[in-house]
């Protein structure tokens, strides 16, 4: 039952491999034709650079949460640390209070070092506390959250310097030849994340933890450095799309980063990348993060569902990406 | 005696390849029927056409004369077939009794009957000459009593035929016995037996014919009588194997490259001590939780465990594997699908895995580099991969062993500690992998064997160490290397019952 067996179904097995690496893609290009169907505006540039813009900050979350995901573990509590990280970030802008270059780069260090904080703290807690990601996620979701309201008095942190606004103010709406920069942004991001996950040592480990992490440890990997750094860049790419997010409203609020969890794992989860490790793929996170935005861009020209019910469709396309996935699988 | 299920000219192919080819094979009532064959044979892909889990491509079953054609396994249960799995499919959760009816509960006013079951399945093991509680939790039994529990659940359905799949593969010699003894007894009863097993010497004591398979096809079908086991390995693999073992390298120098004093794996070993020299081949041999495999973990860093290890003579503790790789030792699993190869990726990324660093270039690894490694050691090895990208998980045991063992050599270990090498290994592989462990102690490395096989331990080591319950038991060496003297150390039972367990008719 051995050889004999597998001989017979390496064949499809083969086949399906390649439509979970083609059908995110396939989507993709699927939900293009139907936008261009419902509304000829759909197919503009300017319409579809915008699309591309606002999915950014997921996007590059998601290539974070891709990290994470493939070597076996969860982050829930990316939304809540970007309100964190973004609060901090404005209040620290706010009392530095200059309007010049050196006070933003001053900002913008602390935002990313700050997630790179929330990040190592959610991995160690994993790994030396030997508990349950999800839990542990779930627990530092809720204090980040609390942290956040706490910083704004339930309210709202707003940045103050109307100057330092105009100086950071390209961040977000800003161009370079053409191309809006947190796409540039974005597209870096996944571009430094497919080589460190598919050319580095470090990525082949966390696929292999993400495997069979008893293999991983009889391999001499170093399971609980990969599996720590992997949340730690979880924690820096939260802290690169609040980068790119503040300069958008110029505010946190208590509700800023809500549900990005769902999105950024939705996103992982339909490019491809198995939820139960082993498998990761940065262009298809990507392209997932693209859909999503996609999907509520049309929602919006097409009125035929109500926008407001963007976040009800993002956590059914989660599931039916599930769901294909599994049909994929069985088909091995 | 009249044919109770007889398969005819059976062929069986999934897709465009033939797994099966004409194969004819005849079961009796009340006798045990052996089918031997090295792995992708189609010894499983057979079984499993007789039990219902697959219908072949050609041919024919009938059963009592008539001509069957089983919907699934249920229909074929129905009819009074039962396989035995090899893999043991319980609930650890449950208990015995729950696992025994699971499926099939027993009902009183609409509700689950829990005495009535407890009782039933209190009665089933006894039958079974076992006094397992069926209270007791599954996951707080043995290997062997959860297999016990298994075949309860098996012959819990009327049965005419039933078919075991390798059961003694996770057995302990004394703990096969008790198996033997219950299949005999169903023999007696008058059902028919079907038993897979890759054990020749088991074979030789329990069966009374023997079907042989070879790549799918029936090579002979014999009676057990003047059938001998070196008979039975040249029918399986088609030459001679006479010479399974090679000629022990007279490598063993006085040099010692390690010495392990009063080390203790807490639940596991007690005291262990022992050296290990230069260029020679050590076995560890001993039942099935005597503590071998915990005992080398322990050594490793893999599990938590107290004691001196002197490497050449400077005192070392590993935190982990990587620090014992860095000095030198590796150490081979047992576990070869849970612990030994990321079976869901790539032969090149497994092959690598362990030894990553050395392919590194600048930041990035180099994949060319990696793919001249995985045709050398495809070469070196004889990895048997239909195609360089396939995953691991799809190469058959033996292949799977090669490449392990190809993984860990990339480290250039002086000390290789193979647990279990040839666990679900077919003969002609097994052969190889002999050689291989004599090459490594030729080249002036050091060895450990750990393996229940005692022929093995016999036929390639120069020392055997036998552990028994924790502790070191006992030295065997050089003229005194025999089954019985190892049986003996292993179990502590008397030497002349040991020399019959040994022998495989106790």
């Amino acid at each position: 039952m051995t050889e004999t067996a597998l001989r017979s179904t390496s064949q499809p097995r083969r086949f399906s491999l390649d439509m979970r690496a083609l059908s995110p893609f396939i989507a993709l290009i699927v939900l293009m034709i139907a936008g261009a169907l419902i509304n000829p505006d759909f197919l503009t540039a300017s319409n579809l650079l915008n699309v591309v813009t606002r999915s950014a900050f997921i996007a590059i979350i998601a290539v974070g949460a891709t990290f994470v995901i493939s070597g076996g573990g969860l982050d829930l509590s990316v939304g809540s640390m970007a309100a964190l990280i973004a609060g901090a970030m404005i209040l620290i802008l706010n009392r530095a209070g200059g309007a010049d270059a050196s006070t933003l780069l001053l900002g913008m260090g602390a935002a990313l070092v700050l997630g790179a904080l929330c990040g190592l703290a959610n991995g160690l807690i994993v790994t030396f506390g030997r508990i349950e990601p999800f839990i542990v996620t779930l627990g530092t979701m809720g204090i980040f959250r609390s942290l956040v309201i706490w910083l704004a008095a339930g309210g709202t942190i707003t940045l103050r310097n109307a100057d330092l606004r105009e100086l950071y103010r390209p961040a977000y709406f800003g161009t370079v030849a053409g191309i809006p920069v947190p796409i540039l942004v974005f597209l870096a991001a996944a571009a430094i994340g497919a080589i460190l996950l598919y050319k580095t040592s470090f990525g082949r480990h966390v696929i292999a933890i993400g495997s069979n992490e008893d293999v991983a440890r009889y391999s001499g990997v170093p399971i609980w450095r990969v599996r720590t750094l992997t949340y730690v860049i979880q924690g820096i790419c939260v802290a690169i799309a609040v980068l790119v997010y503040v300069p958008r409203l110029g505010s946190a609020t208590p509700t800023t980063g809500l549900l990005w969890e769902l999105q950024a794992i939705t996103a992982v989860v339909v490019g491809g990348t198995a939820l139960r490790g082993g498998i990761g793929r940065i262009w298809g996170t990507v392209a997932g993060a693209v859909i999503l935005e996609l999907v509520a861009n049309i929602m919006v020209l097409s009125n035929f569902v109500s926008e407001f019910l963007v976040g009800a469709v993002q956590g059914a396309i989660i599931i039916i990406a599930m769901l294909v996935q599994r049909s994929l699988q069985r088909g091995r | 005696m009249a044919s109770l299920l007889h398969a005819e000219n059976i062929s069986k192919s999934f897709g465009p390849i033939e797994v099966l080819h004409d194969v004819s094979l005849d079961l009796r009532a009340g006798e045990v029927h052996a089918v031997i064959g090295e792995n992708g044979a189609g010894k499983s892909t057979l079984m499993r056409i007789l039990s219902g889990h697959l219908s072949p491509t050609e041919g024919t079953l009938t059963l009592d004369g008539r001509p069957v054609r089983f919907a699934g396994p249920v229909d074929a249960e129905a009819q009074g077939i039962v396989l035995v799995h090899q893999e043991i499919l319980l609930a650890e959760d449950l208990t015995v009794a729950e696992n025994v009816y699971l499926g099939r509960e027993m009902k009183r006013f609409g509700f689950v009957d829990d005495r009535a079951m407890r009782e039933a399945t209190r009665a089933v093991l006894a039958e079974l000459g076992t006094g397992i509680d069926p209270d007791i939790h599954v996951r707080d039994l043995s290997i062997a009593d959860r297999q016990l529990v298994q075949i309860a659940r098996a012959l819990l359905v009327p049965h005419r035929v039933v078919a075991f799949d390798e059961p003694t593969a996770v057995l302990t010699p004394i703990e096969a016995e008790s198996l033997f003894t219950i299949i005999r007894k169903l023999r007696a009863q008058g059902v028919a037996v079907l038993y897979i097993s890759h054990r020749l010497n088991e074979v030789k004591a329990i069966a009374d014919r023997v079907t042989v398979l070879r790549d799918g096809r029936l090579v002979a079908n014999r009676d057990i009588e003047g059938l001998e086991p070196l008979e039975m390995a040249r029918l399986m693999v088609g030459r001679d194997m006479s010479k399974l073992y090679p000629e022990k390298p007279a490598t063993s120098s006085d040099e010692i490259v390690l010495t392990v004093r009063h080390f203790s794996v807490p639940g596991h070993v007690e005291d262990a001590s022992f050296a290990l020299r230069r260029g020679e081949i050590l076995g560890f041999g001993g039942l099935i939780g005597a503590g071998r495999t915990e005992l080398f973990e322990g050594l490793l860093g893999l599990r938590p465990g107290q004691g001196s290890i002197a490497l050449r003579g400077s005192s070392v503790r590993f935190k982990d594997a990587r620090e014992a790789m860095a000095a030198g030792i590796v150490y081979l699993s047992e576990d070869r699908k849970g612990k030994g190869l990321l079976l869901q990726q790539n032969l090149r990324v497994n092959l690598t895995l362990a030894a990553l660093e050395k392919f590194v270039r600048g930041a990035v690894v180099n994949k060319a580099a990696e793919e001249a490694a995985l045709d050398s050691a495809i070469r070196d090895f004889d990895i048997r991969a239909r195609r360089k990208d396939m995953l691991a998980g799809q190469l058959s045991g033996g292949n799977q062993q090669k490449l392990l063992l190809a993984k860990m050599m990339l480290a250039d270990p002086q000390i290789v500690i193979i647990d279990e090498p040839t666990r679900g290994v077919d003969i002609g592989t097994k052969q190889q992998i002999y050689t291989f462990i004599a090459t490594l102690a030729e080249q002036g490395r050091s060895v450990i064997v750990i393996s229940s096989e005692m022929q093995e331990l016999i036929g390639l080591c120069h020392r055997v160490l036998v552990m028994r319950n924790g502790t070191i038991a006992g030295e065997v060496a050089d003229s005194n290397l025999s089954e019985d003297a190892i049986v003996f150390l292993a179990t502590g039972v008397h030497e002349e019952r040991a020399a019959k367990i040994a022998a495989g008719h106790a």
